[in-house]
């Protein structure tokens, strides 16, 4: 177990390399920030003197080398823009998306197990129907849509629930949270229920089609002959072996949700990573891009680690070594 | 009616399946009985039912599309074919227990054996864990595992088949039930290992004083453990006998059949080598079963009134029953 950790901490710190290598040399060639920070009527001298200030004239393997060096030290460079630490601006931002995936991961885990189950149960129910056919929709309705129509519904017709921002929150050390008040959790439902729309379908349609494959399974006749209650044989007997590829998906989600929640955030005008890394792009704020990039990365190398072991935990036959 | 003599009494049940394209009778009209300590082997092809007639004493039929359409099942003064399913999840695991035959499927691949046996006495005698699991451990000596207490914290994947099929016979006999159903569970395991847990299942049998039902294509293994035999045929009892009696002396051609298809050691004919005889024909679909006796078709005996007439389960005394019109008067 330890050398498998241990194997796969080298194998992420080289995919980190490579993320890092990739965005560094296609920020480079995608327009020139100096002419950002400079300003449209700055002249060549201005210019330079910019280049200069910011390492800018170096060659390319310098710069990166001194990026890579940076890094180590939890140094990704300032943001040409607002010209502070662009880590710190991202940190910052981080507890909203946080927030946001979580409780986005936490409708799609509950909703698509168990809708999920409840449909394997009753296949050829028009409820069943209704559920599968509208997982087909969460599929293949796109994220904008689906946050929109939300706001058409719950803000502009009923008026229930916010359709923008965060709302109100709380500050605990360096985690601003929106869970702790009222009103921040009603900013939260809309965001994400849009968010965990796309994961909730995939994530019922996978326990519905592992249901229906475990509980035809022998070892579920087995359950039955014990004289075990339906409950027992269907969460304990059927879903402990459902979950093994249902668990191992929401968690590669999770990073997911993290790292893409960019169109939600917009929608939403959520204050989170997503946002802030849009308005980036716009401004070709090269420090914030590629080191959202590679927490973005680093997250899901991560996460993706975590999910192994826990598939492990989970799955008796697996044994890393 | 209500209080049959016999423990366990099936009468007149009737399993139907709804499909596509009509209403499959796999268990049509079946009655037999099995008795306190007796081994019962029921037999027949693939498809002739008696899975069926297991499953529906443990109402583990899937419902839809199956159903119990009709007769009785009497255990202990109650009807198992109307009993509520609370009281019915009583009675499975803790007084009728069921063996299936794959034992590599049988088992939850994400429990412990331990835990899958432990679980039975948790449920049915209310053991705490640590209770449960010290029994759990017992079950597998008793089973003739070795090595029962590293092995109770071993996965199904960790064992061999006979193994897991000692650990599936721990799990039924946990509970100290009164009947033992067994479907085929020799099947599926290795020729050396299958006779190692008939001898098995018989020992116990005695220890625990089970009457067992055991479910069978393999004549083999009738001759070894049964008492009596019921030779099933496209959903029908077509001969009832005492396994030695039916041995010397088949009454119905399908069990005649059935017998001449075995491979004899030593047996050759004048000729020299002889051909192992088979049934001609093969086992009619459920759903166009024909008017008269269903073995017709396939018989050499039949005549005018086979295909007219469905024949009835004529006793021709000493516990001998046959279903065919060479025996009517």
């Amino acid at each position: 177990m330890t050398t498998y950790i241990l194997r796969r901490l080298v194998q992420g710190v080289v995919v980190l390399l490579a993320v890092s290598m990739i965005c560094f040399i296609i920020f480079r060639y995608l327009g020139d920030p100096v002419l950002t920070m400079a300003g449209k009527y700055a002249t060549q001298q201005e210019i330079q003197e910019v280049r200069r200030a910011f390492g800018l004239d170096q060659p390319t393997y310098v710069q990166y080398g001194r990026f890579i060096w940076n890094a180590l030290h939890g140094n990704f460079g300032k943001s040409y823009v607002s010209r502070v630490p662009a880590l710190g601006l991202i940190l910052e931002r981080f507890p909203a998306t946080f927030e946001l995936a979580c409780a986005a991961m936490l409708i799609a885990l509950t909703l698509g197990i168990g809708l999920g189950v409840a449909v394997s149960l009753n296949p050829s129910s028009w409820p069943s129907r209704l559920i599968m056919a509208g997982s087909l929709g969460g599929i293949s309705v796109p994220t904008f849509l689906t946050g929109v129509l939300l706001i058409m519904i719950f803000a502009v017709y009923i008026g229930i629930l916010p359709p923008f921002g965060r709302g109100e929150t709380v500050q605990i050390g360096f985690w601003r949270t929106g869970l702790l008040t009222a009103d921040g959790l009603r900013h939260l439902v809309l965001p994400a229920t849009t968010l965990a729309m796309y994961q909730l379908a995939v994530l019922l349609r996978l326990t519905r089609a592992g249901m229906r494959e475990v509980l035809a399974e022998e070892y579920i006749k087995t359950a039955w002959a014990k004289g075990l209650p339906p409950g027992k044989v269907i969460v304990k007997h059927a879903l402990r072996n459902v979950l093994i590829p249902v668990v191992t998906m929401a968690g590669l989600q999770f990073g997911e949700l993290i790292a893409f929640s960019i169109v939600t955030e917009t929608i939403f005008q959520w204050p989170g990573m997503g946002n802030l890394l849009l308005q980036s792009i716009y401004e070709t704020d090269q420090p914030v891009i590629v080191t959202y990039i590679m927490l973005a990365a680093f997250l899901i190398i991560t996460i993706n680690m975590v999910v192994d072991i826990l598939y492990a935990v989970l799955n008796p036959k697996i044994r890393y070594d | 009616m209500q209080h049959s003599a016999h423990l366990l009494d099936i009468q007149h049940l009737k399993t139907h399946f709804a499909t596509f394209e009509g209403v499959a009778r796999a268990v049509d009209d079946v009655s037999f009985h099995l008795d306190r300590g007796e081994v019962l082997g029921v037999v027949g092809e693939s498809g002739c039912g008696k899975s069926v007639t297991a499953q529906s004493i443990m109402r583990l039929i899937p419902e839809p599309p199956g159903k119990i359409v009709g007769g009785h099942i009497w255990f202990d003064g109650m009807d198992l074919t109307t009993l509520d399913p609370a009281a019915m999840r009583r009675i499975r695991g803790d007084r009728i227990a069921m063996i299936f035959q794959e034992p590599m499927t049988s088992l939850n691949p994400v429990y412990t054996i331990g835990d899958q046996i432990a679980e039975m006495f948790e449920l049915h005698r209310g053991m705490k864990r640590r209770e449960a699991w010290q029994q759990a451990v017992a079950m597998l000596e008793k089973v003739q595992i070795p090595a029962p207490h590293k092995r109770a914290g071993e996965y199904p994947h960790q064992l061999s088949g006979g193994m897991r099929q000692r650990a599936m016979i721990a799990m039924a006999l946990a509970c100290d039930p009164e009947i033992l159903i067994a479907d085929e569970p020799t099947t599926a395991l290795d020729v050396t290992v299958q006779a190692q847990i008939l001898d098995l299942m018989l020992q116990l049998k005695e220890d625990f004083q089970t009457a067992v039902m055991m479910i069978t294509h393999d004549l083999g293994v009738i001759a070894e453990v049964a008492q009596r035999v019921v030779v099933m045929y496209a959903g029908k009892v077509v001969e009832q006998a005492p396994t030695l009696a039916l041995f010397e002396d088949p009454k119905h051609p399908y069990t005649r059949g059935l017998l001449r298809s075995i491979p004899k050691l030593g047996e050759r004919s004048r000729q020299g080598r002889r051909h192992l005889e088979e049934i001609p024909g093969m086992v009619p679909g459920l759903l166009e079963l024909p008017p008269g006796c269903r073995f017709e078709p396939r018989c050499s005996h039949a005549t005018a009134v086979c295909r007219e007439r469905e024949p009835e389960l004529l006793d021709l005394g000493s516990n001998r029953l046959v279903r065919c019109h060479l025996y009517g008067s």
